[in-house]
C-alpha cells in the first residue's frame, strides 16, 4: 500500500542570500514558514515544486518539506527544517537575528 | 613562503574574472542552478542551510600577516566578522551573498589566495603537518613538495573531473601530524638506506561512510620521481575508479575491490610510461620553490626571561605546558594558539583575533602562521624569551586558553547548524563537553585525549580516529549520537570502534563524562592515557561504563 501523504511546503534557498525561503499560495517567496502554502494534495503537491523550480532566477534547489498546521500557519515536523526557520544555534545569526 | 609569480597571479584573477561572468549570468537567470553548480563548487561556494559558504584554501595551511589580516578584512566586509578554520587546513565563511563572492575572491588573489578546487571531484587543497618547517624531528620541511604539487593539481586538465574528490597530505617527520593514513594520497618523508630523500607513499586512506586506513604503495619514491609517481597514482585511479556509485567512487574502495597488488601494477606500470615525459622542469622548479621556504634568521638570545616567567606566573607556567611543541632551533618552540575556548566554536575566529594572530606573529613570529587540521592556529617561530609577551597579547584577544591535546580542544565540524549534508549537530554537543570538563577542572589530570565529532558519516570531524569519536545522526526523526572508541590519526592510525547504540543529544554529554571518569580509574597510572589504557583493556570495560549493567537489564 502506498503511503499516506503527509502534508508539505515548497521550500528552497534564495538565489542571492542563499537563506531559507518558502512558497506562498499567492506564489511569493517568503521568509517566514507559517506565511507558506501548507499542501496537503500529493499531486498539488507535485505541480506546485515543479512551478517552484522554474523561477531559476530567484531561488535555488527547491524541494518539498514535511509540515504541520500550526496556530499561525504552518510548522516544520523535522528538526532540520527547524533550524532553517531559525538559523545555527551557535551564534544568533541567520533568521533569529532578527526575532 | 612561497610567493605567486607571474603565471600563478594571472591565473587566479582570470579565474575570478570568469567566475564573476558566471555569477551575473546565474543572476540574470541565463544560468540555471543545475549549470551554475558545478562551476560555483570549482571555486569554493556552496549553498548551505542558512546561507552560501565560501571555502578558501590555505595551501599546506601556511599564511603570512598579511594574508591573515585580509581573511579578517574579508570577514567583516562581506560576513558576520569572523571565520571558521576547517580539519582541512582551509578557512570558511558561513554567510556570504552571492553577489559579493567575485569581490572576495579578488580580495583574496590580493594577497595570493584563493578559493579554486576546495570543492569538487578535483585534487583537494595539499594538506601538511602544520609544524613543518619548525618540528624538532622533521627530516625535511613538506611545504616544497605540497606547493610543486598544488601548481601541478591545479587545472591539471586529465584531472578536473576524477570520480571523486582527492586528498594529498604531506608530513615532513615520522611522527604524522597530517592524517596522512586517512587521505588518498598519504605522503611520509623518509631517507633510505643510502641517505637519500624521498616519500613512503599511502594510498587509499579515508574516513567517511567506509572508514580504511591507508596502505603502502611503495616504501620508498626518491623525490625527484615523486610528481610523476603521484600523477601516475591519480591517472590508474582516474581510469579504474567507479563512477556507477558515489558511495564507491573514492580511491580507497578502487585499492579494496583490486587489490594492492594490481593498484601496484598498474602505477608502476603507468609510471614506467609516463617518468620519460618528466625531463627535470619539476626538479627545476621545487628548487625555486624551496628557495622561498629557507627558514627564518632565528636569533640566538637568552632564555633566562622564559625560565623567570614559568616560576612566576602559574597560568603562564599550564600555558606552556600544553600549547608548546619542541623547534628545531635552540631557544626556540612552537606556539599552538587554541581556537577552542571552553564554550566557543571549535576554529572560529574573529576578526579581532586574527589580527591579533597576525600582530603577534608579525613582532613575535617571523611573520608566519600556519593552520592546523585539529583547527588551532599555530606561530610557528618564537624564541622562548618571547612566550611571555606572547601569551600576553594572546589574552588580550582571548586567545590563550591553555588547553592543546587536551579533553576541550576537540575537532568538530560545522553539523547541522550551518551545513546542507549533516544529519545532527556537532558544534553545541563540542560546546557542552568543553564547558563540562571545564567546569569539573580536571582536563589537566586526565591528560592528552582527542575527542572528534561528525555530524554526519562524511566525517570531515574525523571522528573515526578520535580517542573518543561522536557521530551525530537522525533517528526517525531526532538527533542520536553514536561513539566510537581507540581511533588514532597518528603513525599508528588506527579506526575506532563503535561502542553500541547511540545517545540523545541530552544524554550523550553525561556519558562522555562517565567515560572519561570511568577512565580515570582504570588507567595503571596518571602517565597511562586514555588511548593506551584503551589499547591494554580492550573495549570491554569501557562499554560497561558507557552502558551500566542495570540500564542493560532495563532495557532487556
Amino acid at each position: 500500500m502506498p503511503r499516506n501523504f503527509t502534508p508539505k511546503v515548497v521550500t528552497a534557498n534564495a538565489l542571492l542570500e542563499g537563506d531559507a525561503v518558502w512558497l506562498t499560495d499567492d506564489d511569493r517567496w517568503t521568509r517566514d514558514i507559517s506565511q507558506a502554502e501548507l499542501i496537503t494534495d500529493e499531486a498539488h503537491a507535485t505541480l506546485r515544486l515543479l512551478e517552484a523550480q522554474s523561477r531559476v532566477a530567484e531561488i535555488a534547489g527547491a524541494y518539498l518539506a514535511d509540515a504541520k498546521p500550526g496556530d499561525n500557519g504552518p510548522e516544520p515536523t523535522h528538526f532540520r527544517e527547524a533550524f532553517r526557520t531559525r538559523g545555527p544555534s551557535n551564534y544568533a545569526h541567520g533568521k533569529q537575528a532578527g526575532l | 613562503m612561497y610567493v605567486y609569480n607571474d603565471f600563478d597571479a594571472a591565473f587566479v584573477r582570470n579565474r575570478v574574472a570568469q567566475f564573476r561572468g558566471q555569477v551575473e549570468r546565474r543572476i540574470n537567470g541565463s544560468l540555471t542552478e543545475d549549470e551554475f553548480k558545478p562551476l560555483r563548487l570549482m571555486n569554493g561556494l556552496y549553498l548551505q542551510l542558512h546561507a552560501y559558504m565560501l571555502r578558501v584554501a590555505v595551501p599546506y595551511g601556511t599564511l603570512n600577516t598579511a594574508q591573515m589580516r585580509q581573511l579578517a578584512f574579508i570577514a567583516d566586509k562581506w560576513d558576520k566578522g569572523y571565520g571558521h578554520f576547517t580539519t582541512r587546513q582551509n578557512i570558511q565563511y558561513n554567510w556570504p551573498a552571492l553577489r559579493d563572492v567575485p569581490d572576495m575572491l579578488d580580495a583574496l588573489a590580493d594577497v595570493g589566495m584563493h578559493a579554486i578546487q576546495t570543492s569538487g571531484n578535483t585534487i583537494r587543497n595539499v594538506t601538511a603537518d602544520h609544524f613543518a618547517g619548525a618540528a624538532a624531528d622533521e627530516i625535511e620541511d613538506p611545504r616544497p613538495i605540497a606547493e610543486l604539487l598544488r601548481q601541478w593539481s591545479t587545472d591539471h586538465p586529465e584531472f578536473q573531473f576524477l570520480p571523486r574528490k582527492f586528498k594529498i597530505a604531506v608530513t615532513g617527520a615520522a611522527a604524522d601530524r597530517a592524517v596522512t593514513r586517512a587521505h588518498d594520497i598519504g605522503l611520509v618523508t623518509v631517507r633510505n638506506d643510502a641517505g637519500d630523500l624521498g616519500y613512503k607513499v599511502i594510498v587509499g586512506g579515508g574516513l567517511g561512510r567506509t572508514p580504511m586506513v591507508g596502505k603502502v604503495l611503495r616504501d620508498f619514491v626518491a623525490k625527484p620521481d615523486l610528481l610523476a609517481y603521484c600523477e601516475a597514482i591519480v591517472s590508474v585511479y582516474n581510469l579504474l575508479g567507479r563512477r556507477d556509485n558515489k558511495f564507491k567512487a573514492r580511491i580507497k574502495i578502487t585499492v579494496h575491490e583490486n587489490g594492492l597488488e594490481k593498484i601496484q601494477e598498474l602505477v608502476e606500470e603507468r609510471f614506467a610510461a609516463i617518468r620519460p615525459d618528466f625531463t627535470g622542469h619539476d626538479q627545476t622548479l621545487l628548487a625555486e620553490i624551496e628557495s622561498a621556504f629557507t627558514p627564518p634568521a632565528f636569533a640566538t638570545k637568552s632564555t633566562d626571561g622564559y625560565e623567570a616567567a614559568r616560576l612566576a606566573n602559574p597560568a603562564f607556567r599550564s600555558w606552556t605546558d600544553t600549547n608548546l611543541a619542541p623547534h628545531k632551533a635552540p631557544g626556540y618552540a612552537i606556539v599552538s594558539i587554541s581556537i577552542k575556548k571552553h564554550g566557543a566554536t571549535p576554529g572560529d575566529a574573529t576578526s579581532g583575533q586574527m589580527r591579533a594572530m597576525a600582530d603577534i606573529a608579525e613582532k613575535y613570529g617571523h611573520g608566519e602562521l600556519r593552520i592546523s587540521h585539529e583547527q588551532n592556529v599555530i606561530l610557528p617561530h618564537v624564541h622562548k624569551s618571547d612566550l611571555p609577551a606572547v601569551y600576553a597579547a594572546l589574552r588580550d584577544a582571548d586567545l590563550a586558553t591553555a588547553n592543546i591535546g587536551l579533553a576541550s580542544d576537540i575537532i568538530a565540524c560545522p553539523g547541522m547548524d550551518y551545513c546542507a549534508l549533516a544529519t545532527a549537530r556537532s558544534i553545541p554537543i563540542a560546546q557542552q563537553i568543553a564547558t563540562r570538563f571545564d567546569d569539573l577542572k580536571i582536563e589537566h589530570d586526565i591528560g592528552p585525549l582527542k575527542i572528534k565529532i561528525s555530524g554526519c558519516i562524511n566525517a570531515c570531524g574525523h571522528h573515526h580516529v578520535g580517542h573518543i569519536g561522536i557521530l551525530g545522526l537522525d533517528r526517525a526523526g531526532v538527533e542520536n549520537y553514536q561513539i566510537t572508541l581507540g581511533g588514532d590519526g597518528t603513525e599508528t592510525t588506527t579506526i575506532g570502534e563503535r561502542a553500541g547504540p547511540g545517545f540523545s543529544a541530552d544524554d550523550i554529554i553525561p556519558a562522555i563524562e562517565r567515560l572519561v571518569l570511568g577512565y580515570l580509574n582504570l588507567r595503571r597510572d596518571a602517565d597511562e592515557t586514555f588511548l593506551q589504557a584503551y589499547r591494554r583493556l580492550g573495549a570491554a570495560p569501557f562499554k560497561d561504563i558507557l552502558y551500566p549493567r542495570e540500564e542493560k537489564a532495563n532495557a532487556a
